[in-house]
C-alpha cells in the first residue's frame, strides 16, 4: 500500500496461506498498522486517531438515539425528553453524541490548520487534501442536520436561516429551497428529510475517510520537517520511520486518553455548555429568538457570511457589474462557500517549493494571523452583526481571503527559506541526539520526551 | 513555539466562548448559592421536597411540567419520596386520559399535567432553557462552579417585583427588575408565609422561590447526580488510562530517543 519500502506480510501458518490465497485481509490489515511512519512526527499529528474515535462514538451513540427518537414535528422535542429521562442511559447518549460534535470540529480544526502550518496539503498530497475537504464539508452538513432534530428554537430558526442562504440564489433560489425544505417553509417535510440524511451522511464520511486514509498511505505522511522519507532502500527508509504500531498507536492513545479526560468532565459537570439554551424550548414558528446563534463551530463561516453587506464597496461594485444578479445576501453567500473553496484549493495557491512552516520565516507570521484571524471570526460570528463587530468580522473575512489569494501565491516568491534538514533522521537527531557510549546515563537528563 | 501558544489560545477560547455567544439583554439576576452548584454539588432532598410543594400550591395553578413523569418524583438521587407519596401527589393531579377521553386522578406512570394557561410556560426546561448567559456574571466558565444559573435566574424573577403595574391592551403588567424587557403578566406569586412546610423551614417569599427553583432545577435535569457520578467515574478512570498509556509510551520510545552511541 505504502510507497515507502518496507517489509511487506507474510503468511505463517497453514490456515493463513490458505486465506491469503483467497482474500489478503490479513496483509491488507498487517500492511495499515504497520506502515512506515516518519519518526518525528509530533504532538499535531494526533488528532487524526481523535477525529477517528469521534465519528465511531457520533456513529454508534447516534445509532441508540435514533431507536428513541421520533422525527416528527409535533414529537421530536417530546421524543428527546423522553430519551433524556425514561430511556435507561439516553441522557448519557445524548450528552455525549451533543457534545461529542463539538470534539469532532475542536479535532478537525487543529487537523486543517496542522495540514495548513506544515505543507500536508502540497504535492503529492492534494488529493488527500482535497477528500478531507469533502469530509469537512459532510462533517458540517451533518452537524447541522443534527442541530435540527431536537426542534428547539434554535434548531428551527437556524434551519431557517440556513436554508434561507440557498434562497439567495438569483433566479432558481427559491425553487432550491422549497425543494430542500420538502414545502416552502421548515416544517415536518424537513424534519423528516434532516433526520434521514442526518442518518446516511455519517455512513459517506466513514466511506471517505477511508479513501483519506488511503491517500496518506500511498504518499506516507507529512511531518513537521516536510522532508519526504528517503526511499531508495529499505534500510534507509528504516531510517527515517517506525512501524505505525505500537510507536503512534500508543502515542496517539495517550493523547487520545488525556482529551477524553477533559471530554468526559465537560459531558459529567457542564454537558450543556457548549449549546444554546434556547433549544430547550419547543420549535415555535411565531416566535423568532432574539439572537439566532449557530454552534460555534459554524461561527468563524457565519461571520464570513453576514461580514458582506451592502456597505460594503466590494459587494457594491460587484452588484453593480453584474447589473444587480450578486446582491449582498447572494454575495455573503458566495464569500461563505469561496472561504472553504479557497482552502481546499490551498495546494495550488500556494507557490513555494518548501513544504514546512518550520522553515519559512515570514510564512509563519502570517500562519500565525490566519489562526488568530479564524479564533476572532469565531468570537465575532457569536455577536450581533452591528457596530464594531461588523466591523471586525469583515477585516477578519478580507484576511482570509487575502491569506489565500495573495499571500500564499505571492510568499513563495518573496520569501528566503531557511536551511532545512537533509532528512528526518537529522531533524530526529537534532531533537534526540544519541548519547555518549558505556553504561552511565547522562546525568542530565537531556533528550527526555 | 508559534504552534504551542495557538494550541494554549485555542484552549483558552474555546472554554471561554460558550455561553457568551448569544448575550441578549436581560434584566439583573442574582446569585444564589444552590447545594448542586459545582462537580461536587448534590441536591438537597428536603429542599427539593420543599419546592415541590411550593410547586403544587403556587405554581401549579397556571403553569405545567408536562416532561415530568410523577414516578420519577420517587427516584434516587432527587425528591426521593416513597411510593405512598408517589401516589399521592400524582392523584392530587387531573390526568387527561385519552382511553377514557376525560380526566382522571393521575397515577405515578402518568406525566404532571401541560397546562395551557396563556402565556404561562411550561416549566419542565425553564432552569435550562434560561441557562447560561442569564446567569450570574453573564458568562464564562463560572457554570462548572456556578452552576447553569438557570435556577438563579427563577430566584430573580420571582422576588425582583418593584410593586409598579400598568395595563397594556387590557393586560396587566407587573415590572420586574430581572425580566428581561423589565414588565411581564405574572402576578407576584409568592408571598411570605404562603405555603406552610411541615418541618417549619423558612417560608419567607425569598426562601420559597430558592426552593422552587431548586425543584424545577431538579425537573429540568433528574439525572444530574447520575451524571455527575459517571462523570467521576469517567474522569478517574481516564485519567488512570493516560497514566498508564504514558508510561507505555515512554517504555515503548525510550530506546529511539535515548539511543547509545558505539
Amino acid at each position: 500500500m505504502s510507497g515507502i519500502p518496507h517489509d511487506s506480510y507474510k503468511p505463517e501458518s497453514r490456515p493463513a496461506r490458505w486465506l491469503h490465497r483467497r482474500l489478503p485481509v490479513m496483509s491488507l490489515i498487517h500492511d495499515a498498522l504497520m506502515i512506515p511512519t516518519p519518526k518525528n512526527l509530533n504532538w499535531w499529528w494526533i488528532w487524526g486517531i481523535v477525529l477517528m474515535f469521534c465519528l465511531v462514538m457520533q456513529i454508534v451513540t447516534g445509532i441508540v438515539l435514533a431507536m428513541h427518537y421520533t422525527p416528527h414535528a409535533d414529537m421530536a422535542f417530546a421524543s428527546i425528553e423522553h430519551i433524556m429521562r425514561n430511556v435507561n442511559a439516553g441522557w448519557a447518549m445524548r450528552y455525549l453524541h451533543a457534545n461529542g460534535a463539538s470534539l469532532f470540529f475542536l479535532a478537525v480544526y487543529i487537523h486543517m490548520f496542522r495540514g495548513l502550518y506544515y505543507g500536508s496539503y502540497k504535492s503529492p498530497r492534494e488529493v488527500t487534501w482535497i477528500i478531507g475537504m469533502l469530509i469537512y464539508v459532510a462533517m458540517m452538513a451533518t452537524a447541522f442536520m443534527g442541530y435540527v432534530l431536537p426542534w428547539g428554537q434554535m434548531s428551527f430558526w437556524g434551519a431557517t436561516v440556513i436554508t434561507g442562504l440557498f434562497g439567495a440564489i438569483p433566479g432558481i433560489g427559491e425553487t432550491v429551497q422549497t425543494w430542500l425544505l420538502g414545502g416552502p417553509a421548515v416544517d415536518n417535510p424537513t424534519l423528516n428529510r434532516f433526520f434521514s440524511l442526518h442518518y446516511l451522511l455519517p455512513f459517506v464520511i466513514a466511506g471517505l475517510v477511508i479513501v483519506h486514509v488511503w491517500g496518506f498511505h500511498t504518499t506516507g505522511n507529512n511531518n513537521p520537517s516536510g522532508v519526504e522519507v528517503r526511499r531508495e532502500s529499505k534500510e534507509e527508509a528504516a531510517r527515517d520511520t517506525l512501524p505505525f504500531w505500537p510507536y503512534f498507536v500508543i502515542k496517539d492513545l495517550f493523547a487520545l486518553a488525556v482529551i477524553l479526560v477533559v471530554f468526559f468532565a465537560i459531558v459529567g459537570f457542564m454537558p450543556n455548555y457548549l449549546g444554546h439554551p434556547d433549544n430547550y424550548i419547543e420549535a415555535n414558528p411565531l416566535a423568532t429568538p432574539e439572537h439566532i446563534v449557530p454552534e460555534w463551530y459554524f461561527l468563524p463561516f457565519y461571520a464570513i457570511l453576514r461580514a458582506f453587506t451592502s456597505d460594503v464597496w466590494v459587494v457594491q461594485f460587484t452588484s453593480f457589474i453584474t447589473g444587480g444578479i450578486i446582491d449582498a445576501k447572494f454575495f455573503g453567500v458566495l464569500a461563505m462557500f469561496g472561504s472553504m473553496l479557497v482552502m481546499a484549493l490551498a495546494p495550488w495557491l500556494d507557490s513555494s517549493s518548501v513544504r514546512s512552516g518550520r522553515y519559512r520565516p515570514m510564512f509563519k507570521w502570517w500562519f500565525a494571523l490566519l489562526a488568530v484571524d479564524f479564533l476572532v471570526l469565531t468570537w465575532a460570528g457569536g455577536r450581533p452583526a452591528e457596530g464594531i463587530y461588523a466591523i471586525i468580522s469583515l477585516a477578519g473575512a478580507a484576511y482570509w481571503f487575502i491569506y489565500f489569494l495573495i499571500i500564499l501565491p505571492l510568499l513563495g516568491v518573496l520569501e528566503k527559506p531557511d536551511p532545512r534538514p537533509m532528512s528526518i533522521e537529522e531533524d530526529f537527531d537534532r531533537m534526540y541526539p544519541q548519547e555518549n557510549g558505556g553504561d552511565e546515563a547522562r546525568p542530565d537528563g537531556q533528550g527526555a520526551a | 513555539m508559534l504552534m504551542r501558544a495557538i494550541a494554549a489560545a485555542c484552549v483558552s477560547f474555546t472554554l471561554a466562548s460558550g455561553p457568551g455567544l448569544g448575550a441578549g439583554g436581560s434584566g439583573h439576576v442574582q446569585d444564589v448559592d444552590f447545594s448542586f452548584e459545582g462537580p461536587f454539588g448534590k441536591f438537597d432532598q428536603m429542599q427539593l421536597q420543599r419546592g415541590l410543594k411550593v410547586y403544587q400550591e403556587v405554581c401549579a395553578a397556571c403553569h405545567g411540567l408536562r416532561y415530568v413523569p410523577f414516578r420519577t418524583l420517587g427516584d434516587a438521587g432527587g425528591v426521593g419520596l416513597n411510593e405512598n407519596e408517589v401516589k399521592a401527589i400524582a392523584s392530587l393531579f387531573d390526568v387527561f386520559d385519552p382511553e377514557l377521553d376525560d380526566f382522571r386522578p393521575g397515577k405515578p406512570v402518568d406525566n404532571f399535567p401541560p397546562n395551557e394557561t396563556q402565556s404561562a410556560p411550561d416549566l419542565s426546561l425553564m432552569t435550562k432553557a434560561r441557562a447560561g448567559f442569564h446567569g450570574p456574571y453573564g458568562t464564562g466558565i463560572n457554570q462548572l462552579i456556578r452552576g447553569i444559573g438557570g435556577p438563579e435566574y427563577l430566584v430573580s424573577v420571582l422576588t425582583a417585583y418593584t410593586g409598579e403595574e400598568r395595563e397594556e391592551a387590557g393586560t396587566l403588567l407587573f415590572e420586574n427588575e430581572a425580566f428581561p424587557g423589565g414588565w411581564l403578566s405574572m402576578a407576584p406569586p409568592l408571598v411570605d408565609e404562603m405555603v406552610e412546610f411541615a418541618d417549619g423551614s423558612d417560608n419567607s417569599a425569598h426562601a420559597m422561590a430558592v426552593d422552587v427553583a431548586a425543584f424545577l432545577t431538579w425537573a429540568a435535569d433528574p439525572k444530574m447526580m447520575a451524571r455527575k457520578q459517571m462523570g467521576f467515574i469517567a474522569v478517574l478512570l481516564l485519567v488512570l488510562l493516560s497514566g498508564l498509556l504514558y508510561l507505555t509510551n515512554k517504555a515503548i520510545w525510550s530506546p529511539v530517543k535515548h539511543r547509545k552511541s558505539d
